[in-house]
């Protein structure tokens, strides 16, 4: 790769990858519409150097599934109509998977502390706490 | 009915496209900005002509092509956008009937349509075979009648937006993600503060920078070109490590008293139009059972997109011609300023939106258009994506101006509203970059050597303003005198943002009547509703009281309270009455909200499922609004930077919301994307009010807030 040791993960995925998923939202930390899973755990990847993930397994949301195959996560954020500008939307996907993976069927208060520090400007928040019930219910299945 | 769309816009061709592939494309002139446009028209435009979904493409905003529909703005876009299409649909199904009536030898009126198949007289012909890759080459006719509302497939039923899968999926392309092969990278260095000028820069260090393209410095706008992204990011923080700037100090201590102390221009509302005549102040009626006067004010607020401005820029490589992608709200607006500013014909300059993060507003997205322009011509004929950082967002993008409203209102005892006064204190909600001779509204246009300085606004002496926007009540009112006071001046931009004076206007309307309503001894829902004539508005309030339980609310002021307020915004437009219930957390004066119920009546709902998002959407925003957001700044600079020191509300903060919509089959669309906003912010004070006994008059409702109320 031609990207410097110290470019963030979130660069080398999306210019060297072309991996556009996740987004650019702050550069902070703050924010989280840049996560990506790392050995399943949802972590920013704006900051931390691409170098620093040597041999750790990274999932996009392009890992998870495709327009013509989607994930049923993103299957329910569909049906659920959980998007309106859709910038938030791969981190929040990715978050829900990591935590539907650890506890498949979450009351509504831990899918909000799962979800604390995304941030949602459109205010989609009912919307997206409606899918990622409907995909625990689908998964549970 | 022929809408201004149309009448702009009156070839069929730039609404419409037959595909010879068996497509149809639609192109509407506003953008998508995450209201769910392409859904709406898509589903207009399939009803109407009789196709499916799944054949419809919809291309926004394009100087290129397409309709000229201005900006995408005021809940406007199915109003006009979506009325228009509902028309150029229903004209373009006739113009093919007739067609097919001709190929297939029998009357109009013998014919069917199946997803663009004719039928008739035993045979059948399809939309494509009629036209497939050919123009109509005719004007929209007005005189064919739409639909009737019962003949519609898609209108009013749920179903997900034809953009969603590409956003669940990530594979929809924001301008932001516009970084194809070949593309180059560009960052800007923002001046410290608003008034600061560049004294000395080090151009030559970051010259010799790995990748380093182009380092730019006109005046006080700096700038880098790279070959890579993390290339021009590391430029950028040399550039601005060695910039030198002198500061000016020019930032008020405290805005609301700024603007008491400015000399505004004046303006008496009648019949909801400002008038110059003189504004005496009144005294209040006798034989009032109350009169109540408060003051009311909202701080500078952020739009605050989740991802920070960004355009892509390419000039011809002889530099006599530019494109540019962004996510501006408006197309030919922005072209023609770009010509300006960069002194270059209009016509060699075309300006296409892309979707860019959720946009409320006249946002960044403007400026980063220009800047990309400047620094993509240090490199002619190479793409440029140039982005901006959240802390220039944060500081730089125009904001949600600074309010202050004095308000009186008086009811008699059997709760007639007898009389009311209002004074609106603000700077301009309009500020678009909309070109004027010899000045810009730009941002780096003012900090070029050859400047083009800051073009002032003038105060909207239409209907729909800014600043008096929803300022007169919807109520009867025997006598009433409504004031929009125009102040101009402060050292940071404001402009446009999501619902404009509304959310502070509605705020003001429909916490007084709360006040006058506990003064009095009546109760809020009966005083409305004995003051409203539109049964629309009633029925809106009657909803959303029967939803939200109004009845049987605690009445005890023992910490848990509903609160309500309604408003038509524009008072044109959609209605929407908001019911929150809200708790006071007793440790840390934390305003909790614990339920909000929604009523709205958008007049024919096109998409069920997308009425409900703006609707809670604009919940959810006006919530943030409410509790949490204030722009702050010091003597030179602005010191909200970041989501640390600009918070918004989280998931744990947004409470579970109900919605009811009231449709209205065959009346107009009513746009929804600002009409809970001010109701928002009013249903949480009254709320507030009902729970702890502490009436709160100050934007936002923080935990200090909260107690210096106590403290009173």
């Amino acid at each position: 790769m031609a990207a410097a040791e110290d470019t963030p993960l979130l660069l080398v995925l999306r210019n060297e990858l072309g991996l556009r998923a996740a987004k650019h939202g702050c550069g902070l930390e703050q924010c989280r519409v840049c996560t990506v899973l790392v050995d399943g755990e949802p972590v920013p990847s704006c900051v931390a150097p691409a170098a620093s993930f040597e041999g750790r397994e990274i999932v996009t949301l392009e890992g998870l599934g495709t327009p013509a195959d989607p994930h049923p996560l993103q299957r329910a954020f569909y049906e659920e109509s959980a998007a309106q500008c859709g910038y938030c939307i791969p981190g929040m996907i990715l978050a829900a998977k990591a935590l539907l993976d650890a506890n498949p069927s979450p009351s509504d208060d831990e899918i909000r502390a799962a979800l604390d520090e995304h941030l949602c400007r459109c205010g989609t928040h009912p919307r997206i706490l409606a899918a990622i019930r409907r995909a625990a219910a689908e998964l549970a299945r | 009915m022929t809408s201004a769309s149309l009448q702009r816009n009156p070839s069929l061709d730039d609404w419409i496209e037959i595909g010879a592939d068996g497509s149809v494309t639609l192109r509407t002139g506003k953008a998508e900005l995450g209201q769910g446009l392409k859904g709406a028209i898509a589903r207009i435009g399939a009803d109407g002509l009789d196709v499916s979904l799944d054949r419809i493409r919809v291309e926004t905003a394009d100087t290129a092509r397409g309709p000229d529909e201005g900006l995408t703005a005021g809940s406007r876009s199915m109003p006009d956008s979506g009325m228009a299409m509902r028309q150029a649909a229903a004209a373009a199904r006739a113009h093919l009937l007739a067609l097919a009536a001709v190929e297939l030898g029998c009357d109009v009126g013998e014919l069917s349509v199946l997803d663009g198949t004719v039928s008739g007289g035993g045979r059948s012909v399809s939309y494509w075979d009629l036209l497939g890759g050919r123009r109509f080459e005719v004007e929209v006719d007005p005189g064919v009648e739409p639909k009737q509302p019962a003949a519609l497939a898609l209108l009013g039923r749920p179903g997900p937006r034809i953009d969603m899968l590409g956003l669940v999926t990530g594979t929809t392309a924001f301008v932001q993600d516009l970084d194809q092969a070949g593309t180059l990278h560009a960052r800007v260095v923002r001046p410290p503060g608003p008034r600061s000028e560049l004294q000395s820069a080090d151009l030559d260090a970051v010259r010799a920078l790995p990748g380093v393209l182009a380092a730019v410095a006109d005046g006080s706008f700096l700038g880098v070109v790279a070959e890579r992204e993390e290339q021009a990011m590391r430029a950028r923080e040399l550039l601005a490590a060695r910039a030198r700037w002198r500061v000016e100090e020019c930032l008020p201590d405290d805005v609301h008293r700024w603007l008491l102390e400015q000399e505004p221009q004046s303006f008496l509302l009648v019949d909801g139009i400002p008038v110059a005549d003189p504004c005496e102040p009144t005294e209040p009626p006798d034989g009032a059972a109350a009169t109540v006067s408060a003051t009311y004010t909202r701080p500078l607020i952020m739009h605050a997109a989740i991802g920070p401005s960004a355009a892509l820029a390419q000039w011809t490589a002889d530099g006599a011609g530019l494109t540019v992608f962004s996510h501006s709200q408006g197309v030919s607006p922005l072209r023609d300023s770009l010509a300006q500013v960069l002194a270059v014909a209009p016509e060699n300059v075309r300006v296409a939106h892309v979707v860019g993060p959720g946009c409320y507003g006249h946002n960044g997205a403007d400026d980063a258009a220009l800047d990309a322009a400047l620094l993509a011509r240090a490199v002619p004929g190479r793409p440029v994506l140039l982005k901006w950082t959240r802390e220039e967002e944060h500081a730089w993008e125009p904001y949600g101006p600074a309010m202050v409203i004095e308000a009186r209102a008086s009811v008699a005892a059997d709760g007639t509203l007898l009389d009311w006064s209002s004074d609106v204190w603000s700077t301009p909600h309009t500020a678009r970059p909309i070109p004027h001779p010899g000045t810009s509204r730009l941002l780096a246009a003012g900090h070029l050597a050859d400047p083009l300085p800051r073009n002032m606004p003038t105060p909207t002496l239409t209907r729909v303003g800014g600043i008096h926007r929803n300022a007169d009540p919807l109520y009867s009112i025997a006598r009433r005198r409504v004031v929009k006071r125009f102040v101009e001046g402060l050292a940071l931009r404001t402009s446009s943002l999501r619902a404009l004076g509304a959310f502070a206007n509605v705020f003001a309307i429909e916490s007084l009547i709360d006040e006058l309503a506990t003064e009095a001894g009546l109760d809020p829902l009966q005083l409305r509703l004995r003051n409203l004539a539109d049964a629309r508005a009633r029925a809106v309030l009657e909803t959303v009281a029967e939803r939200g339980g109004w009845a049987r609310r605690p009445r005890d002021q023992a910490g848990r309270g509903s609160g309500l307020a309604f408003a038509r915004y524009k008072n044109s437009d959609c209605y929407a009455a908001v019911l929150v219930e809200a708790s006071v957390d007793d440790a840390t004066s934390q305003i909790v909200l614990e339920r909000a119920v929604i009523a709205a009546d958008a007049g024919q709902i096109i998409d069920p499922v997308g009425l409900v998002n703006q609707l809670e959407g604009g919940f959810v925003q006006a919530a943030s609004w409410t509790l949490k957001e204030r722009v702050t700044f010091d003597a030179a600079r602005v010191t909200s930077v970041d989501w640390e020191s600009y918070p918004i509300l989280r998931f744990s903060e947004v409470p579970p919301i109900e919605t009811a919509l009231l449709d209205r089959p065959g009346e107009p669309y009513l746009g929804a994307g600002e009409a809970t906003q001010g109701p928002t912010a009013a249903a949480i004070a009254n709320a507030v009010h009902a729970a702890i006994g502490l009436r709160l008059r100050e934007l936002p409702f923080t935990p200090d807030r909260i107690q210096d109320a106590a403290l009173r």
